[in-house]
C-alpha cells in the first residue's frame, strides 16, 4: 500500500513535467515569430527599439562570434571571429551582403579596423596588416604583415582591440590577465601586489607604429596605463584624443563582503568612459571608480573598505559613469551625415551584457549613445538601440537572443552593430519619411 | 487511469529504483547551496550554464561528473589556463578556494553534483582531506 501510495505522489510530477515541456516549446516558436528566418520584417526593425526616425534591418545572421567590424568605402564588410568558422577568423560581407560571404585569416581573434589602404586585424597576441588594392580587395589574404606580435595571452582579458590615429600610430589594448593583481588572482584572502607587475606589459593601451613590421611591446609606448581592460577604444579624429571603455572590476562581494552587498556588487564598480592623453593613468589596479560618490576608490585587496580613497584620491576620473558591469565592447565616434544633427560627432557605445551582477538580476546589452563637443559629453547618455536580449526576462537571467560586440560606420553614415552570440549584423538607417 | 500515465509513472519508479539515485541528505544540500550562493554563483550563475566564453558550465561535464580528486583539486588549487568544453573556450580563471574547510568543500561539491540537472555521488570531507594533503606535499 505504501508502495501504491509512493507511486501516486509521482504522477503530479509527470504531469508537471509534460505541461513545463510543453510551454518551453511554444515559447520558441513565438520568439521564432518575432523575424522571419531572421530577416527585418517591415516594421518591427527587426526586433530592435529604436528612436524615431531609426529602423533596423538585418545584414546577415548566424556568422558565428562576430566581435568588432569595419565598413570600406566601397561597403564592404569585415568582421573578425573570435572562433574558427571553416578555420578562418575574417569574414567579408561584399557590397555588405550576408549573400556574398567570403572567409580568410587563420587566427580567431577582436580588433579590426581600416587605414589609408590597409586592413588591420588582431589575433589575442598580434596585429596583422592587409594590403588591399585599387579594387578594395584584400591581396595576399593568406600572408598578411606582422605589425605587433608576443602581446600577452593568458585567456582572462585577451582581446586586442585596436584603433588608429592620423599620425601613422596604432593603439591596441594589452588587457590586465587579472582581476585586482592579487597574488593568486580572484582568491579570497589574497593581497594586491604592490607595485603591480602586470602594468609593465598590459592593463594599458600601447601605441605602435602603424607601417612597421614585427614590432614586440618593448619597440611600443605604454600610452595609458592603469585600465584593467578595455575592449571599446577609438580614436576622436575632432579633437585627435583617443577614448577607451574600462571594463571595471569584479567580485567585490564574494571576496570582500564584510564591506561589499550583493547588491553593491551588482552596483560596483562603474564601468568608466575614459580620455586615454599620452601618460595617462587610471588607477587600476589600486584603484576602482564609485559611480554613486563620483570618486575614485581605494580598491579592497589595498586596504580599501569602499570609503577610503587614500591614494586613489587624485587618480583620473572618467568623462562618463556607466552602470555596473555592462561590458562596453564597443565604441564608435559617428561622423556621418545621415543621422540628425544632435549625432554628430557623439559617441555610440556596445554594451556586451553583464555577468557578473548575479544573484541580482543582470544588465546592458543595448547601443547607448553619449552627445559629445569637443571631446567632452554634452548631455546624459541614453539608450539607442535595445532589445537585444530578447525580453526582460532573459535579459534578468543573462540568458539573452544577442549580445551588441562591434560597432561600424557605414559609407553613407549608417551604423552597423555586431553580435557575438549568434552572429547577427544589424544595419542602421535614419529617414524623415 | 489511462495506460501512458501508468507507464511514465512506472517508469519513475524504476529510475528512483537505479544506483546512485538516492538524494544526498538535505542538510549537505542546503548546506552546500550556501555556499554556492557566496562562492561560486556569481560566475557559475544561479542555473549552474556558467557564461559564455569566460566561465564554463557545470552541467553535463566531465569536470563537474567525473573524477573526484580531479574536481576537487580544481577548487582547492583554482584553474589558470583557459578551458574547452565541447569546442569552445572559456577564459576566466577559476580562484583557488583553500579558504573553504574540508566540510565546506565537500558540501558544495556534492551539492554541485546533485543540481542543475546533474546526479552523481556525494563528495565526502575524508576525500577533500586526502587531496589537500597531497596538493600540501607537493608544495
Amino acid at each position: 500500500m505504501k508502495k501504491i501510495l509512493g507511486f501516486l505522489s509521482f504522477l503530479p510530477c509527470v504531469i508537471m513535467i509534460t505541461v513545463s515541456a510543453c510551454a518551453g516549446s511554444s515559447d520558441k516558436e513565438i520568439l521564432f515569430d518575432t523575424t522571419q528566418n531572421g530577416r527585418a520584417t517591415n516594421g518591427d526593425n527587426a526586433g530592435l527599439t529604436l528612436p524615431d526616425g531609426f529602423t533596423a534591418t538585418v545584414v546577415a545572421e548566424k556568422l558565428g562570434r562576430v566581435r568588432h567590424i569595419v565598413v570600406n568605402s566601397n561597403g564592404d564588410i569585415y568582421a573578425k571571429l573570435s572562433k574558427l568558422v571553416d578555420g578562418k577568423g575574417i569574414l567579408k560581407l561584399k557590397g555588405g551582403m550576408g549573400s556574398n560571404i567570403s572567409s580568410f585569416g587563420n587566427y580567431p581573434g577582436t580588433g579590426i579596423a581600416i587605414k589609408n589602404g590597409f586592413l588591420y586585424a588582431s589575433s589575442n597576441s598580434e596585429v596583422f596588416r592587409y594590403t588591399l588594392n585599387a579594387q578594395n580587395e584584400v591581396i595576399d589574404a593568406d600572408q598578411p604583415e606582422t605589425i605587433v606580435k608576443d602581446l600577452t595571452d593568458r585567456g582572462q582579458h585577451n582581446s586586442k582591440s585596436i584603433a588608429l590615429d592620423d599620425a601613422g600610430n596604432i593603439y591596441v589594448n594589452i588587457g590586465a590577465p587579472s582581476n585586482s593583481c592579487q597574488v593568486q588572482d580572484r582568491a579570497v584572502g589574497s593581497k594586491g601586489q604592490d607595485p603591480c607587475p602586470i602594468l609593465g606589459y598590459a592593463g594599458g593601451i600601447w601605441q605602435f607604429k602603424a607601417d612597421k613590421l614585427n614590432q614586440t611591446i618593448n619597440d611600443g609606448v605604454r600610452y595609458a596605463t592603469g585600465i584593467r581592460n578595455t575592449v571599446g577604444l577609438d580614436w576622436n579624429s575632432t579633437v585627435n584624443e583617443l577614448y577607451v571603455m574600462q571594463h571595471g572590476r569584479d567580485d567585490l562581494h564574494r571576496m570582500f563582503d564584510q564591506y561589499y552587498t550583493v547588491k553593491d556588487n551588482a552596483e560596483l564598480p562603474a564601468e568608466e568612459f575614459l580620455l586615454a592623453k599620452k601618460g595617462s593613468d587610471f588607477g587600476w589596479p589600486y584603484c576602482y571608480y564609485d559611480g554613486k560618490q563620483q570618486k575614485k576608490l581605494l580598491n579592497p585587496e589595498y586596504g580599501g573598505d569602499g570609503k577610503i580613497e587614500g591614494r586613489c584620491k587624485n587618480i583620473e576620473k572618467p568623462i562618463m559613469a556607466f552602470p555596473a558591469h555592462l561590458a562596453p565592447n564597443a565604441l564608435l565616434f559617428y561622423t556621418g551625415n545621415q543621422f540628425p544633427e544632435k549625432y554628430r560627432n557623439g559617441a555610440f557605445i556596445a554594451f556586451h551584457g553583464s555577468w557578473n551582477r548575479a544573484p541580482e538580476p543582470q544588465a546592458g546589452y543595448f547601443v547607448a549613445f553619449v552627445p559629445m563637443k569637443d571631446g567632452k559629453p554634452s548631455g546624459e547618455w541614453e539608450i539607442f538601440a535595445d532589445g537585444f536580449a530578447g525580453g526582460e526576462e532573459k535579459k534578468a537571467s543573462g540568458r539573452v537572443d544577442y549580445r551588441p560586440c562591434g560597432l561600424a560606420q557605414g559609407p553613407d553614415g549608417s551604423l552597423y552593430i555586431s553580435d557575438d552570440s549568434k552572429g547577427n549584423i544589424w544595419k542602421i538607417n535614419y529617414s524623415t519619411k | 487511469m489511462p495506460v501512458n500515465v501508468v507507464m511514465a509513472a512506472g517508469l519513475f519508479i524504476l529510475l528512483s529504483m537505479g544506483p546512485d539515485q538516492s538524494k544526498p541528505p538535505k542538510d549537505v544540500m542546503e548546506r552546500g547551496k550556501a555556499i554556492y550562493e557566496k562562492e561560486c554563483l556569481g560566475c557559475h550563475q544561479p542555473d549552474g550554464l556558467g557564461v559564455d566564453q569566460l566561465n564554463p558550465p557545470l552541467v553535463n561535464t566531465k569536470w563537474v561528473l567525473g573524477p573526484k580528486t580531479q574536481l576537487i583539486k580544481i577548487v582547492l588549487n583554482g584553474l589558470t589556463d583557459p578551458i574547452e568544453i565541447d569546442g569552445d573556450t572559456f577564459n576566466n580563471p577559476m580562484p583557488a578556494h583553500e579558504h573553504l574547510t574540508d566540510q565546506q568543500i565537500s558540501d558544495v561539491l556534492t551539492y554541485v553534483r546533485n543540481s542543475f540537472g546533474n546526479k552523481a555521488v556525494a563528495v565526502t570531507p575524508g576525500e577533500v582531506k586526502k587531496v589537500r594533503a597531497t596538493l600540501a606535499k607537493g608544495k
